[in-house]
């Protein structure tokens, strides 16, 4: 593993190696002293050009509980405002001898594009609307603690999908590791030509929120349900008719939350729209696993680096000579 | 360890020119032998927590720690300590897989603390294992159990509790084989 750029680089033996290592990673967190020294002496550089407040502050955490020097640049404040292009900018930074990257950014495929361009390993922090592995592997880690094993499972992502790199990573991790899933979505927030990859990689879609919860699909009643954010910052023209269409529609409601079983674990990436897409009954209830899944992220994001930087970095490369 | 320790006598291709130096009964006497003596040396079993380095300290370390309660009658704290992030090694190798640290829920924290690991070597991993044990907590003694002491130090360090010392060449192999990880309870050298 040299870079991790999309799930579909991972093989699901690479996956439960790096949910044990995470396992590991969680108990540092209980610990007074909240330090390893496995990444001595490496650089990270957090490249963030679009807001984020958990990934970023996550993958700082996790590099300095690694003892590796963590540096953030912003897309504000950085040379990228003068008209730096993307290549320059990723080259300029790598020329101070940077070990790791992790580059959020809000075009589609800019972690692959970078990850030609470097030497240095690359992290996929969010690009656009393509994907985010870690926090699909941070939600898988998160579930398989509640529900054992994933296998057989199901699990329902519901909200907007189309815009939704979340949604991508997750449905790609989670049939990885044998759980059925199902995608609920209007009709708008369905991405065009969803039919051919569920197809292909055998999840369901649905319109109707109610009928999955109660079970009436295909899989039956989920084992865990995982809400997406309303991605307004991303949508140019009028998806639904309002917020309340929406909620009403599509929300997990209080009325939605009595149809789940008590110990159904509800995840949301954060940031939440409390009010549009969860109640707040929802957020805040004993089966939610918001704040789990902020500190199962970090774990995950320390076994990520751990993975990518402490080994023997050339020979990992396969570069023999 | 450094890689001439790790045994795994699945991919040994030589002919097996291996001699045993200890068969299951040794060992078990050897163990019974530091048993005692670490109840000797700390006048008893309280506050002495046994930490068993991976992989094949940790089922030694159980193993100690049975005797000790067979003969006190009462339990012993049992850990297991992984010292993988701290390995001097990290860089020259390929990733190496992190395992499990768990303390016993008493803690290390003036507890005195017997290290236990198979082979005693370079001494390279017992000096990750001390940094390990530093950010766990602040034990009022460390010591150290190894059921073979093979020599060939590269660090000031020695062991506490010996079960066999065995002089060898720098380029033989010694490997422990034990019931827990490997079905069978031997030390050979080849």
């Amino acid at each position: 593993m040299k870079h991790l750029l999309s799930i579909d680089d991972l093989s699901t033996d690479e996956v439960q190696q790096l949910f044990e290592t995470a396992a590991d990673m969680h108990d540092v967190q209980r610990r007074d002293v909240k330090k390893l020294p496995a990444l001595r002496g490496r650089t990270v550089v957090n490249m963030f050009f679009e807001d984020s407040t958990r990934t970023r502050s996550s993958f700082e955490i996790a590099g300095k509980w690694l003892s590796a020097d963590v540096i953030n640049i912003s897309g504000k404040g950085s040379s990228t405002s003068k008209g730096e292009s993307l290549r320059d900018t990723v080259l300029t930074v790598c020329a101070m001898g940077v070990d790791g990257l992790v580059i959020r950014h809000p075009a589609s495929g800019a972690a692959h594009q970078v990850s030609q361009w470097v030497d240095a390993a690359v992290v996929n922090a969010g690009d656009g609307t393509h994907e985010h592995p870690t926090q699909a592997l941070l939600d898988a880690y998160t579930l398989q603690r509640h529900l054992g094993s994933l296998d057989g499972r199901h699990v329902a992502i519901i909200g907007d999908l189309t815009h939704s790199r979340v949604f991508r990573s997750n449905v790609q991790c989670l049939t990885k590791l044998g759980a059925r899933v199902t995608v609920v979505a209007p009709p708008t927030l369905m991405p065009s030509g969803i039919a051919t990859w569920s197809a292909a990689a055998g999840f369901e879609t649905s319109y109707d929120l109610d009928e999955v919860l109660r079970g009436a699909g295909v899989h039956g009643r989920p084992d865990a349900v995982m809400m997406l954010r309303v991605q307004r910052e991303r949508m140019s023209g009028a998806f639904f008719p309002s917020a309340r269409e929406y909620t009403v529609g599509y929300g997990l409601t209080r009325d939605r939350l009595a149809l789940l079983d008590p110990e159904v674990p509800i995840c949301h990436p954060g940031p939440m729209n409390r009010g549009l897409e969860i109640a707040a009954d929802a957020a805040d209830a004993a089966q939610s696993v918001v704040l789990e899944q902020v500190s199962s992220g970090l774990a995950v994001r320390m076994a990520v680096l751990y993975h990518l930087l402490a080994g023997d970095l050339q020979g990992q490369q396969g570069d023999v000579a | 360890m450094p890689a001439p320790e790790e045994t795994d006598p699945g991919t040994d291709r030589t002919p097996r020119t291996d001699r045993t130096v200890l068969d299951a009964r040794d060992i078990s006497r050897a163990l019974t032998r530091i048993s005692h003596e670490l109840l000797e040396r700390n006048k008893g079993a309280t506050d002495l927590v046994l930490l068993g380095l991976h992989t094949r300290g940790v089922p030694l370390a159980r193993r100690i720690a049975e005797k000790i309660a067979a003969v006190e009658g009462a339990p012993v704290a049992v850990g297991e300590l992984d010292v993988t992030m701290y390995r001097d090694d990290l860089r020259s190798q390929p990733t190496r897989r992190a395992h499990k640290t768990a303390l016993p829920p008493t803690g290390i924290d003036r507890k005195v603390v017997v290290l236990v690991d198979d082979v005693l070597f370079s001494g390279r991993t017992i000096r990750a294992a001390l940094d390990a044990l530093a950010d766990l907590g602040r034990p009022s003694a460390v010591r150290l159990a190894v059921l073979v002491d093979r020599g060939h130090r590269e660090l000031p360090i020695r062991a506490d509790h010996v079960g066999k010392n065995l002089p060898s060449a720098l380029a033989e192999r010694v490997s422990v084989r034990l019931s827990e990880v490997d079905g069978i309870d031997e030390v050979t050298i080849s």
